[in-house]
C-alpha cells in the first residue's frame, strides 16, 4: 500500500482479496509482468504505467480510481508550485 | 532477494573473476617478460579487442550457471519477461554507468594532455569501463530494493 506520505497508493492487495485471494503471481501473469513488479507496486516502492494501471483495473473490473488513488497533500510538485506562487506574492 | 537481485551479484562476481584472471593472464604472458609492451598500441588494441568477446561469452556462461542453479536450488521458475519496471531499472542503470565511463574518458584523455604515458590513458580507460559496469549492476540491486 505505501507509507502515509506516498503520492499514489493502491488498494491491490485487498482487490486480489476478494477476488478469490488471487496471489501476486496469478495477477503478475495476467497483466504481463514480474510477481516483483507487483510486489513493488503493492509496496508503494514503484509507479506503474498508465497502461499497466489500466490493466490491473480491468483484471479485477473496477475503475482505475478504486485501484489507485492519489494524494495531492503529499506531492512534492505542488508543494514547490505553491510554494513559488507564495513567495511571488 | 528477488532473482534480479541475485542476477546483478552474479554478474558483478562474474566481471571482476573475468577481469582478474584476463588482466593476470596479460601480466602474465606479455607485460612481465617486456614491460616496454605496456607503450605499444598494438598490444592495447589486441588486449581490449580480445578482452570484449572473452567477457561476453564468460558472462553469458556465468549467467546460464546460474539460471540453472538457481532454479535448481530454489525450485523457482526464472521470470522469462522483461516488463517495464526492469526496463526502467535498466535504463536508469545505464546512465549512471554512461556518466562514470565519461568521467573516466575524460580521465584519460587529460592524462594524455599532461603527458603522461599512453599506458596511463589506457588503464584509466579500461578502469573506468570495468567500474562502470560494476555501478551499473550496483544501482540495479538499490533500485531493485529501494524502488524507482
Amino acid at each position: 500500500m505505501g507509507s502515509d506520505n506516498t503520492i499514489i497508493t493502491n488498494n491491490i492487495r485487498k482487490l486480489r482479496f476478494f477476488a478469490d485471494e488471487m496471489t501476486q503471481q496469478e495477477l503478475a501473469d495476467k497483466t504481463g509482468v514480474t510477481r516483483q513488479t507487483i510486489m513493488a507496486i503493492e509496496n508503494g516502492k514503484y509507479f506503474p504505467s498508465l497502461e499497466l494501471a489500466f490493466r490491473i483495473a480491468n483484471i479485477f473490473k473496477v475503475a482505475l480510481s478504486e485501484v489507485f488513488s492519489y494524494n495531492a497533500d503529499n506531492d512534492p510538485v505542488l508543494k514547490k508550485i505553491n510554494q513559488t506562487k507564495t513567495s511571488a506574492k | 532477494m528477488g532473482h534480479q537481485e541475485k542476477q546483478s551479484i552474479v554478474s558483478i562476481i562474474g566481471s571482476v573473476l573475468i577481469i582478474g584472471f584476463y588482466t593476470l593472464y596479460v601480466y602474465k604472458n606479455h607485460v612481465a617478460g617486456d614491460p616496454e609492451i605496456l607503450n605499444d598500441f598494438r598490444f592495447w588494441g589486441k588486449s581490449f579487442l580480445w578482452l570484449i568477446p572473452i567477457g561476453i561469452v564468460v558472462q553469458i556462461v556465468i549467467l546460464i550457471l546460474f539460471a540453472i542453479g538457481n532454479t535448481i536450488v530454489t525450485q523457482e521458475k526464472m521470470p522469462d519477461i522483461t516488463d517495464e519496471r526492469d526496463k526502467l531499472i535498466e535504463l536508469k542503470s545505464i546512465r549512471i554507468s554512461h556518466w562514470i565511463f565519461v568521467v573516466g574518458f575524460m580521465l584519460s584523455m587529460g592524462s594524455l594532455a599532461f603527458g603522461m604515458k599512453p599506458s596511463v590513458m589506457f588503464i584509466t580507460l579500461l578502469s573506468s569501463g570495468f567500474i562502470a559496469s560494476l555501478a551499473s549492476e550496483v544501482a540495479k540491486i538499490i533500485y531493485y530494493r529501494k524502488g524507482v
